[in-house]
């Protein structure tokens, strides 16, 4: 019975819509065009402004997003996934944080 | 966690060759649940590498610099060429870091998760026939081989871009060795490439299954579907990097 319950939430599990190739398209587009936009900036005086890093690491975030949730599927698939991704993510990103405000590299 | 099997029997997209897709009670596959966590745990890896990149940035007390103009015979440093003054041409050292060549790299890589999800969209539809009128691009989608190929291709370009960039480093004095910089930077791109490089091999080792006994069923889209995580999660750990070593100063 228990199998059977299982057989039934895998099917459902595992039935999953994924973009579609013009919607592959358009998020390569977008990565593409981002990329050029963050190596333009670096050659205009824009570099010289205290607003470039955190402009460019938001663009970088928007991008990661992107594969993530598009390219990875983890828009469309389980919230178990999107858990053990955003735990890794997670830990990872309070790590960063903490040793660079360890080192005195970023202050509060 | 109790397990459950789904058989060919079982479901009607199953090409019956024998094949078992483990699932747990979750109905969740057992593999794709253990990439993800891996992904997870490779966060932390590559976290704890750019952090050691970040925390040693600006700390080397020798040249080359990755943004920074420097003079051998001397411990200036500048921002541009104009502000290193009282250094002769010959003992210039100029910012080591080549954006347009990494800029062209990232592309291949970014274009290559786009083949790398083609590929598991041709795996997934592979026995649905085409359309009526169906054209050499439809052909080309419906083609595993070629996207497997493709993506395969790419991450060998970028693997070639990487080794032309380390080679020139070197040629410029830029060794693991030589300074703070030269550790941090050639131990996180380094790790990139090693982990581009495993893709590669599986990648190929994929092609060459669908080669042999073409890549059908819930089994096969499944290996590929792992491959395909593993490669979206190096691009974006690409991305990561390309934007924190190489764009911000």
């Amino acid at each position: 019975m228990s199998d059977h319950n299982a057989h039934g939430s895998a099917a459902k599990a595992d039935h999953v819509e994924h973009p579609t190739w013009k919607q592959y398209k358009w998020v390569a587009f977008w990565l593409t065009l981002i990329t050029a936009i963050e190596v333009w900036i670096y050659y205009t005086p824009f570099k010289d402004s205290a607003a470039f890093a955190p402009t460019l690491m938001a663009m970088s975030a928007f991008k990661f997003g992107v594969v993530v949730f598009y390219y990875m599927h983890l828009k469309y698939d389980h919230a178990i996934f999107r858990r053990l991704f955003a735990m890794g993510l997670g830990i990872a990103l309070f790590t960063i944080m903490a040793l660079l405000f360890l080192f005195h590299k970023i202050s509060v | 966690m109790a397990t459950a099997v789904a058989t060919a029997g079982h479901d009607s997209h199953a090409e019956g060759h024998g094949e078992h897709v483990h699932y747990t009670s979750t109905g969740l596959e057992n593999r794709k649940i253990a990439v993800w966590a891996f992904i997870g745990s490779e966060c932390m890896l590559f976290a704890s590498l750019i952090s050691t990149y970040l925390i040693y940035k600006g700390r080397s007390r020798v040249g080359p610099w990755p943004h920074e103009w420097g003079c051998k015979t001397s411990a200036a440093v500048a921002k541009t060429r104009e502000l290193l003054q009282g250094c002769s041409p010959a003992d210039v050292m100029k910012p080591i870091l080549d954006i347009p060549v990494t800029s062209q790299s990232t592309f291949v890589l970014l274009m290559s998760s786009l083949a790398m999800v083609l590929a598991l969209a041709a795996v997934e539809t592979k026995g649905t026939p085409l359309p009526a009128g169906a054209g050499w691009w439809d052909r080309c989608l419906a083609s595993s081989k070629f996207w497997l190929m493709a993506t395969a291709v790419m991450g060998a370009t970028f693997l070639g871009y990487q080794s032309y960039e380390f080679t020139s480093f070197v040629h410029e004095g830029l060794t693991i060795k030589t300074n703070l910089f030269g550790s941090s930077f050639f131990t996180l791109t380094g790790f990139h490439g090693a982990h581009v490089t495993a893709g590669v091999l599986w990648l190929l080792t994929l092609f060459a299954i669908d080669v042999k006994r073409g890549l059908k069923g819930k089994t096969d889209v499944l290996l590929v579907d792992i491959c395909a995580l593993y490669w979206h999660f190096v691009d974006v750990v690409w991305i990561a990097i390309f934007t924190l070593i190489y764009l911000i100063q």
